[in-house]
């Protein structure tokens, strides 16, 4: 990490748009694509004025095809460039699954490491902002099954701008997930300049030695509201930002899961085949003997994101999190 | 290839008729029909606008400029035909019988906005660009292996001829010659990049050459051109004929969504001249006033009836009863797998228990 002197105050959303000028400066060979990205500055304005400076064969504005231009990013990728691209809603991914799954992820192994594909995937993702349906999937596990790809999801505008530049320099495809729902929910002090935040590397927001809460992106704020009204019933609460769902920070877990004894995970996406599943395998691995109570996740249902109307339901709350910190507590 | 593709007008501008021999079919009573449902979907969407921004309904998806495509098209339909729309295809949902309740209970966010009218063969609007037209043409192969004489109309914007699933679904539905209507709405803009943007041919109907089907390029904005090449298209569909492309060139006056800002990307001078010139309800109040048609009572008396309509539709919209967490769980599956079932069981004890 570089140290930079001079900071601003940006919300997430502005940090992502920072961290993209910087290497779009920093880089000749850092290129953006997607729908909407040029003269709209993406329906986020995540890329805004980026196309006004770098000029449209930097920041292209490419026609409605998610399959195509990810597939011709990876073309880009393996010739020299790094792409990044913008997946308009993660819901909006499944045309291209297809090219990352097979093609980006499984480049450099099927190629002995010949070719290989620096390419990062951007995409905002989940539920909370009364979106029109299909807008709001947070289907990260999808991602971390398939080896050869890694996610990352920051909670925070310094992480946000840390870590996408780690991404873009990260020598293999990278996807970005943005919890829109936190785009602009606060600011922070973000260093002006390049820095990066490790790729595989958690963060502890608050030390307390009755129990681990884990959570990412979007669920970060929930596991901290929870965490603080647990404080006022005397529980003292580690949670840790998990910044990086593939590879896993397993020490950070370990570390914590072990002091405290007790565990919850807080996942938005749906229970089955969700990263908490992952997450237990790693206590089990790592720590079980030091359990003093079953794991508890507070998970999305196993239902398709619902319609908005529907989805205060759907998401974990403050009050289901803290529910699950008293139940561990109690055990 | 745009001379190979001309665009089909039978009314012009100004409200004439151009093409003679649709004259006869152009009856009175047709016209006030099609009159009708173009005051009534303009009126509902400039509803839905306003509500939005009174936070009364969530982003809504206006099509304002539109209207001849969506209404025209859907007329053109008959009771057992299949409707495929996208997010921005309630005009001709509303027209083709879906009600202006659900449609307003889906910009709501209720999942009852989904659930096709009785006997209405409308599939829930696909949100994801391009996906339905693979769909379009697989229930029309059952349509056509049943022997029916219904036909399937499917609809997508200019930036859905981009996708994979564009291509896929007009290859599919050639190779097997299916009676499937592609309808393209093509306003020139997918949010903010241009039809130059998106592809580098001129026309979309010339596609349709690569897959050796009709394409046919209309006036989007006169409705006559939009119902009666549609209905050929539908009976060609019906007849055993096979697939149609149709390109209905168009505009939409007001931004992609209601959280959008067009003037970002968007000549809106270029709208405004719109308005006056090309506007589809402009142009068939001149027809009918050049046939001596136009009768403002009458009209006054539409208007008057359809506002009533829409009122009473946003009232039982807000009647509704508040969304019941348990329709989440309850439709995932035929059958409840254990999950949901536990899930389910779980967060209403939970809720009973915060809320008792
Ligand atoms: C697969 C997919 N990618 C991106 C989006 C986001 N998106 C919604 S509408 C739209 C533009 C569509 O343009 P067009 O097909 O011309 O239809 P129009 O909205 O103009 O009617 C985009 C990019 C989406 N819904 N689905």
């Amino acid at each position: 990490m570089t140290t930079a002197v001079n900071t601003k105050t940006l919300t997430l959303v502005q940090a992502v748009n920072d961290a993209l000028r910087t290497m779009l400066k920093e880089r000749e060979d850092v290129i953006l694509l997607g729908e909407d990205i040029g003269k709209n500055g993406g329906v986020f304005r995540a890329t805004e004025g980026l196309q006004e400076e770098f000029g449209e064969d930097r920041v292209i504005d490419t026609p409605l095809s998610e399959a195509g231009f990810t597939g011709a990013a990876i073309g880009m990728a393996i010739n020299g460039l790094r792409p990044v691209v913008e997946i308009q809603f993660l819901g909006f991914i499944y045309p291209a699954y297809e090219q990352i799954m097979t093609h980006a992820a499984r480049m450099r192994a099927r190629t002995m490491g010949h070719f290989t594909v620096p390419m990062v995937i951007r995409a905002p993702y989940g539920a909370g902002v009364r979106a029109p349906e299909i807008h709001s999937d947070s289907t990260e596990a999808l991602f971390t099954h398939m080896p050869g790809i890694k996610v990352v999801c920051p909670s925070t505008p310094y992480d946000a701008k840390g870590l996408l530049i780690a991404a873009i320099e990260d020598p293999d495809p990278v996807l970005f997930l943005e919890p829109m729902r936190i785009y602009r929910a606060f600011r922070e002090d973000v260093p002006e300049g390049k820095y990066t935040v490790e790729i595989g590397k958690g963060k502890k927001l608050r030390e307390g030695d009755d129990v681990t809460v884990i959570a990412w992106g979007a669920m970060v704020p929930v596991a901290m509201k929870a965490a603080e009204s647990a404080e006022k019933k005397g529980i003292h609460v580690d949670v840790i930002d998990l910044r990086t769902l593939y590879p896993l920070d397993k020490d950070i877990i370990a570390d914590s899961v072990q002091k405290t004894g007790r565990t919850v995970i807080v996942q938005e996406a749906h229970a089955t085949g969700g990263l908490a599943n992952d997450i237990l395998a790693v206590i089990n691995d790592t720590s079980f003997l030091y359990q003093k109570a079953p794991v508890e996740r507070v998970t999305g249902f196993d239902v398709p994101v619902p319609f908005f109307a529907y989805e205060d339901d759907y998401l974990p709350t403050p009050e289901r999190v803290l529910h699950a910190i008293e139940k561990v507590m109690n055990f | 290839m745009e001379f190979q593709f001309p665009i089909i007008q039978i009314m012009n501008e100004q409200g004439c008729i151009v093409r003679s021999e649709y004259r006869e079919q152009i009856t009175k009573e047709l016209v006030m029909t099609m009159y009708r449902h173009l005051i009534r979907t303009r009126m509902f969407d400039r509803k839905c606008v306003s509500l939005q921004r009174q936070g009364r309904i969530g982003t809504y998806v206006p099509y304002e400029g539109q209207e001849a495509c969506q209404v025209g098209s859907a007329l053109a339909l008959r009771n057992g035909d299949w409707m495929f729309p996208t997010y921005r295809d309630h005009g001709a949902m509303m027209t083709f019988g879906r009600s202006l309740t659900q449609t307003l209970l889906y910009w709501k966010g209720r999942t009852e906005g989904c659930v096709p009218s009785e006997g209405k063969k409308i599939v829930p609007p696909s949100v994801p660009i391009a996906t339905q037209l693979p769909h379009a043409a697989g229930a029309a192969y059952v349509e056509k292996r049943k022997g029916t004489k219904n036909a399937v109309i499917v609809y997508f914007g200019d930036g859905a001829t981009s996708e994979g699933d564009f291509h896929e679904g007009l290859n599919f539905a050639s190779v097997f010659n299916l009676p499937v209507v592609f309808f393209n709405q093509n306003n020139q803009y997918a949010i903010s990049v241009p039809i130059t943007r998106q592809m580098k041919s001129k026309t979309i109907a010339q596609k349709a050459l690569a897959y050796d089907i009709p394409g046919i390029r209309i006036d989007g904005n006169d409705i006559f051109a939009v119902y009666f090449e549609t209905q050929q298209a539908l009976e060609r569909a019906r007849n055993g004929g096979g697939p149609t492309l149709i390109e209905a060139v168009t505009w939409r006056y007001g931004a992609h969504t209601t959280s959008d800002d067009p003037s970002k990307y968007r000549d809106q001078e270029e709208s405004k001249r719109r308005r006056e010139t090309t506007d589809p309800i402009k142009r068939i109040e001149r027809f009918m006033q050049q046939e001596g048609w136009w009768d403002e009572q009458w009209m006054n008396q539409v208007q008057k009836e359809v506002s009533v309509e829409i009122e009473q539709a946003v009232a039982e919209m807000e009647r509704y009863p508040k969304a019941n967490p348990a329709d989440m769980f309850d439709y995932v599956f035929a059958q409840p797998t254990w999950t949901i079932a536990e899930q389910k069981n779980a967060y209403f004890q939970w809720k009973r228990g915060i809320e008792g």
